[in-house]
C-alpha cells in the first residue's frame, strides 16, 4: 500500500515541473530581455512582453500551490526549510516582487525610452535574481547539510553554511540556463518575422550548450556537494537508461534548434527539463530535507491528505478546461499551426 | 529591537500592505463586471470604455496583489516556523483551497485584461464573474485559517501533540463565518467608497460628464448597499468576542471590571498601569445588551486574566473606535446618498455631497486596518488562542531587522510607484 503522503510527493514533484515549464519560461524572458541587443532589440523586448503579459500570474500560481502543499503535508519540512534558508527565500521574495511588479509598471508608466527601458532593466535583472535563489534553495535542500529533527522540528543550523557552498550555487545557474532555454525555444515561435526568429534561435543554442555545461559541473559537485544525489543518479537500476534517454532528448533538442524544426524543438525541450527534474526527483526520494527529514516522517495525518487529494483532484477536474482556454487564447497560433 | 517585536511587525507591515490590494481584487471585479453588463444591456459605449479603463487600474493593482500575498505565504514559514509545523495541516484545507481560487482568478483575469479583442463578448463578461468568484472566495478561505488562529478547533492534543486532526471542523470554526462575512463586506464598501470618491471629485469639476456620472452610480450604489449591511455584520461578530474571546472584547472597550450591565464607551484613554479607562463617554448597560441582547448580563472584565495575558488595551480600543467611526460616517453617507437620488429620481450630484463622498473615499480602508487590528493584536499574547504563545512560535533566525527594513523599504517604493500609475490612468488618459 502506497502512502497517501507519496501521492502528494508525486504531485508536488508535477506542480515543480509545471513551474518550471511555465514560470521558468517566464523568468527566462527576463534574462532575454537583458540581453536584448543588436538592431533588433526594441522588437525582441515588445515581443517578450507580449509572450508574457496574460500569462505570467497563473503561471505564477504553480509556485503558491508547492508552498501550499509542502506546509500542509510536510509541516516540518515547511518550519525547517524557512528557518535554514531564510536569506535565499528572503532574497527570493525580493525578485519575485520586484519583477512582478517591474513588468505591469513598466506597461502603464510613461511610455518614454527613458522610462521603458528603466523597468525593463529591472524587470530583466529580477529575473535572473529569482531563479538563481530558487535553485540555491533547492540545491541546499538536496545537499544533505540541514540538520533537522524530525520531532521538534528544532533545526541545528547557523542560517549560512548549507547554502554558502559550491554545490548549490551551481544548481542556481543550472536552474537560471534552464529558464533562458525554454524562454528562448518558446519564444522563436512567438513571432512571424525571420530574423527576430533567427535572433532568438541563436539564443536558444547558446542556452542549450549551456545548460549542457551547468549539468556537467553540477554532476560533477555533486561527489562532495550532495553525495546521496550523486550516488541515486550515479548507481540506481535506473540511472544508466535514464541518462542514455536524458543524453538522447538532448541532442535531439539541440538537433531541432540548429535545423530549424522550432515546433518540434518546442516539445523536445521541455520534455528534457522535465527528465531533468524527475531524475533529481528520483534520486532524492526518500529523502524530502537530506538527511533526516524524510517525506514520510514529516507527513500530516492521514485526515488531512485525503481532504487535500480530493482537492487537488477536484481542482484538477476544474483547472485542466480553464488553463486549456487560456493557452489557446494566447498561444493558439503558436500551438496549433 | 527584540526579533519578536520585529516578526510581528514584519507580518503586521506585510499583512496591512497586501490587504489593500487584495481589497482590490475582490471588489474591482465586481465594478467592472456591472459596467460591462451594462453595457451589453444598453449597447452604451460609455459602459464598455468605463470597465476598461477600471481594468487598467485593477491591473496594476492585482500583480502588487499576488507578489504581495506570495511575500506572505513564504513568511509564514520565515517568520513563524514553529506555528506553521504545530498548525500547517490543520490550517491547510483553506490554504489548499486558495490555491484552487487563486489559479481561477489569475486564468481568468488573463482572458478579461486581455482578451478584449480577443474572445466572444458573453465569454469576456462570464470571465469577469470568475475573477470576482476567485477573488471572493480566496479572500473568504484565507480568513477562516485566521478565524482558526481566534477560535481553534477540530483536534486535540495529547501529551503536547496534536493529533485527531479535523481540517473541516477547523475550517468550519465558530469565527469563521463572521469574519469572513465581515471581511468581503468590508472589501466591497471599502473599494466602492474609494472609487465613488474619485469620480465624484471628477464630477464637481465636470457635472455633466457621462462618464464620471455612470461611474459614480455604479460605485455608490455598490457602497450604500453595503454600508448598511456591514454594521449588522460587526454587531454579530462582537457577539460572536463576547461569547469565545471575551478578553479582546473587554480590551477593545476598556473593560476592566467584570460587571453586569456594562457601559458602551466612546472614546476615553486606558490607563493599563492603574488599570482604568479615563474620560470616555459611557452609554449605561449598552454593551451588555449589545453583546448579549440583555442590559444586565455579565460581561468580563481584563482584570480577570493576569497582566501578561492580556493584550495591548489602548491599541485595540482605539483601533476599534476607529473602525466604528469610519463605518458611521460611511453608513451616514449611504443612506443619505439612497435618501437624495430617490427625491431627485437620478444621482446625487449636488455639490455639497460629491464634496462629502470624496472625503469619504480612504475611510473604508482606514477601517480595515484599524479591523484588523484590532483582531489581531486582540488576539495577543496568542498566535493561536490560548494555545500558543506568538513568542514561542517566532523563527530562531537573528538579525530579523535587516529583512524587516528591506521589505518597508521595498513596499514603500511600490506604494509611491502605485500612487504615480494610478494618478497617470486617472487623470491623463
Ligand atoms: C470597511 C471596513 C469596516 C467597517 C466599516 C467596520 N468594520 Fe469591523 N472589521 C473590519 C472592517 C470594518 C475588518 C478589517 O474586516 C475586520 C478585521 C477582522 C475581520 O474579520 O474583520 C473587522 C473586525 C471587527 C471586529 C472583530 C472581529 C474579530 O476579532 O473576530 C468587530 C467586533 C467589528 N469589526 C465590529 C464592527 C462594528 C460594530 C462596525 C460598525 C460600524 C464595524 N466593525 C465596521
Ligand atoms: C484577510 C486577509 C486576506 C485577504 C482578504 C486576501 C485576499 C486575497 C485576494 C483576493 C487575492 C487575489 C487578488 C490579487 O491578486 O490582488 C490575494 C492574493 C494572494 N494572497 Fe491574499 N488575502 C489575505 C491574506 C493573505 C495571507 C495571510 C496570505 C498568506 C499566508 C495570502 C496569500 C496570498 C497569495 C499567495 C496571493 C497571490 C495569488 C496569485 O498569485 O494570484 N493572503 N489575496
Ligand atoms: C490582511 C489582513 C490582516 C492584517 C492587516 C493583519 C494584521 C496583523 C497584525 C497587526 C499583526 C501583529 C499583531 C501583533 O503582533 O501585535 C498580525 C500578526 C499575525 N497575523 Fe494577521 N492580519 C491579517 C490577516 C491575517 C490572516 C488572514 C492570517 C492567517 C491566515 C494572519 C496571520 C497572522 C500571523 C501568523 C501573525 C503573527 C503572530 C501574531 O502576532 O499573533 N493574519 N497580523
Amino acid at each position: 500500500m502506497i502512502g497517501l503522503e507519496v501521492y502528494l510527493a508525486v504531485i508536488m514533484l508535477i506542480s515543480l515541473i509545471l513551474y518550471m515549464l511555465t514560470g521558468g519560461a517566464d523568468f527566462g524572458g527576463g534574462v532575454w530581455d537583458l540581453f536584448a541587443i543588436g538592431p533588433r532589440a526594441k522588437t525582441q523586448r515588445d515581443i517578450i512582453h507580449h509572450a508574457l503579459a496574460p500569462i505570467w500570474e497563473a503561471n505564477h500560481v504553480w509556485l503558491i500551490v508547492i508552498v501550499v502543499l509542502l506546509f500542509v503535508a510536510f509541516p516540518v519540512a515547511f518550519a525547517t526549510i524557512g528557518t535554514a534558508l531564510h536569506i535565499p527565500l528572503t532574497l527570493m521574495l525580493i525578485g519575485i516582487v520586484l519583477r512582478g511588479t517591474a513588468f505591469v509598471f513598466r506597461t502603464y508608466d510613461d511610455q518614454s525610452e527613458r522610462v521603458h527601458l528603466r523597468w525593463s532593466r529591472l524587470f530583466a535583472i529580477a529575473s535572473i535574481i529569482t531563479p538563481i535563489m530558487l535553485g540555491i534553495a533547492l540545491g541546499a535542500i538536496a545537499s544533505g547539510t540541514i540538520n533537522a529533527d524530525p520531532e521538534t522540528a528544532i533545526v541545528d543550523t547557523d542560517f549560512v553554511s548549507s547554502w554558502l557552498k559550491p554545490f548549490p550555487f551551481a544548481i542556481g545557474l543550472f536552474t537560471l540556463t534552464i529558464c533562458a532555454m525554454l524562454a528562448a525555444v518558446y519564444l522563436t515561435l512567438e513571432t512571424d518575422d525571420v530574423a527576430i526568429q533567427e535572433d532568438f534561435r541563436l539564443r536558444a543554442l547558446i542556452a542549450t550548450i549551456s545548460v549542457g555545461v551547468m549539468a556537467c559541473i553540477s554532476f560533477l559537485l555533486s561527489t562532495n556537494g550532495a553525495p546521496a544525489i550523486r550516488a541515486g543518479l550515479g548507481n540506481s537500476y535506473w540511472s544508466i537508461p535514464f541518462h542514455i534517454v536524458t543524453g538522447l532528448i538532448a541532442i535531439l533538442g539541440i538537433w531541432s534548434i540548429w535545423s530549424r524544426q522550432f515546433k518540434l524543438a518546442r516539445i523536445v525541450i521541455p520534455i528534457q527539463v522535465t527528465l531533468i527534474i524527475l531524475g533529481w526527483g528520483f534520486a532524492q526520494y526518500p529523502n524530502l530535507v537530506a538527511p533526516n527529514l524524510t517525506f514520510s516522517n514529516t507527513a500530516a495525518p492521514d485526515s488531512v491528505l485525503k481532504p487535500v487529494l480530493i482537492i487537488i483532484l477536484c481542482g484538477g477536474i476544474l483547472l485542466i478546461p480553464a488553463f486549456w482556454y487560456l493557452y489557446k487564447v494566447f498561444k493558439g497560433r503558436s500551438l496549433t499551426e | 529591537m527584540e526579533d519578536l517585536l520585529v516578526a510581528r511587525f514584519q507580518m503586521a507591515m506585510s499583512l496591512g500592505f497586501h490587504i489593500i490590494f487584495a481589497c482590490v481584487g475582490i471588489a474591482m471585479p465586481l465594478l467592472m463586471v456591472i459596467a460591462e453588463g451594462m453595457w451589453l444591456k444598453t449597447g452604451d459605449n460609455t459602459y464598455l470604455t468605463l470597465a476598461k479603463r477600471w481594468s487598467k487600474g485593477t491591473a496594476i493593482m492585482f500583480a502588487v496583489g499576488a507578489v504581495s500575498g506570495t511575500v506572505l505565504s513564504f513568511e509564514l514559514g520565515l517568520l513563524w516556523p514553529t506555528f506553521m509545523a504545530y498548525a500547517g495541516p490543520i490550517i491547510g484545507m483553506p490554504f489548499s483551497l486558495e490555491g484552487l481560487a487563486f489559479f481561477i482568478e489569475a486564468i481568468f483575469l488573463g482572458i478579461y485584461l486581455y482578451g478584449w479583442e480577443r474572445v466572444p463578448r458573453k465569454i469576456h463578461w462570464m470571465s469577469g464573474i470568475m475573477v470576482l468568484l476567485g477573488g471572493t472566495f480566496s479572500g473568504i478561505f484565507v480568513v477562516t485559517a485566521n478565524a482558526w488562529m481566534n477560535t481553534p478547533v477540530g483536534f486535540s492534543i495529547v501529551d503536547g501533540k496534536v493529533t485527531d486532526i479535523d481540517p473541516i471542523a477547523a475550517m468550519l470554526n465558530p469565527s469563521s463565518f463572521t469574519q469572513a462575512l465581515h471581511m468581503t463586506l468590508a472589501a466591497f464598501m471599502a473599494v466602492a467608497f474609494a472609487v465613488a470618491g474619485i469620480h465624484a471629485y471628477f464630477l464637481r469639476r465636470e457635472p455633466q460628464n457621462q462618464f464620471h456620472r455612470k461611474a459614480f452610480a455604479i460605485a455608490l450604489c455598490v457602497g450604500a448597499i453595503v454600508s448598511i449591511l456591514q454594521p449588522i455584520s460587526g454587531d454579530i461578530s462582537a457577539k460572536r468576542l463576547a461569547k469565545y474571546q471575551p478578553i479582546k472584547l473587554a480590551a477593545m472597550e476598556g473593560q476592566w471590571e467584570t460587571v453586569r450591565g456594562a457601559p458602551l464607551r466612546i472614546g476615553g484613554i486606558p490607563d493599563e498601569d492603574n488599570e482604568v479607562t479615563r474620560y470616555a463617554l459611557e452609554i449605561p448597560k449598552a454593551l451588555s445588551f449589545l453583546a448579549n441582547f440583555d442590559p444586565n448580563s455579565e460581561i468580563m472584565g481584563l482584570k480577570d486574566v493576569p497582566r501578561e495575558n492580556r493584550p495591548p488595551v489602548a491599541i485595540v480600543h482605539f483601533a476599534f473606535q476607529i473602525m466604528v467611526a469610519c463605518g458611521i460616517v460611511m453608513i451616514v453617507a449611504g443612506i443619505l446618498g439612497g435618501w437624495l437620488a430617490w427625491r431627485k429620481k437620478g444621482i446625487p450630484t449636488q455639490e455639497w455631497y460629491l464634496k462629502f463622498i470624496t472625503i469619504c473615499s480612504p475611510l473604508g480602508f482606514i477601517a480595515i486596518e484599524a479591523g484588523w487590528t484590532v483582531t489581531e493584536v486582540g488576539r495577543q499574547p496568542w498566535i493561536i488562542y490560548n494555545i500558543m504563545k506568538t513568542k514561542d512560535a517566532v523563527t530562531s533566525m537573528p538579525n530579523l531587522i535587516i529583512p524587516f527594513i528591506g521589505f518597508t523599504i521595498l513596499y514603500l517604493f511600490l506604494s509611491v510607484v502605485v500612487v504615480i500609475l494610478l494618478r497617470r490612468q486617472i487623470f491623463y488618459e
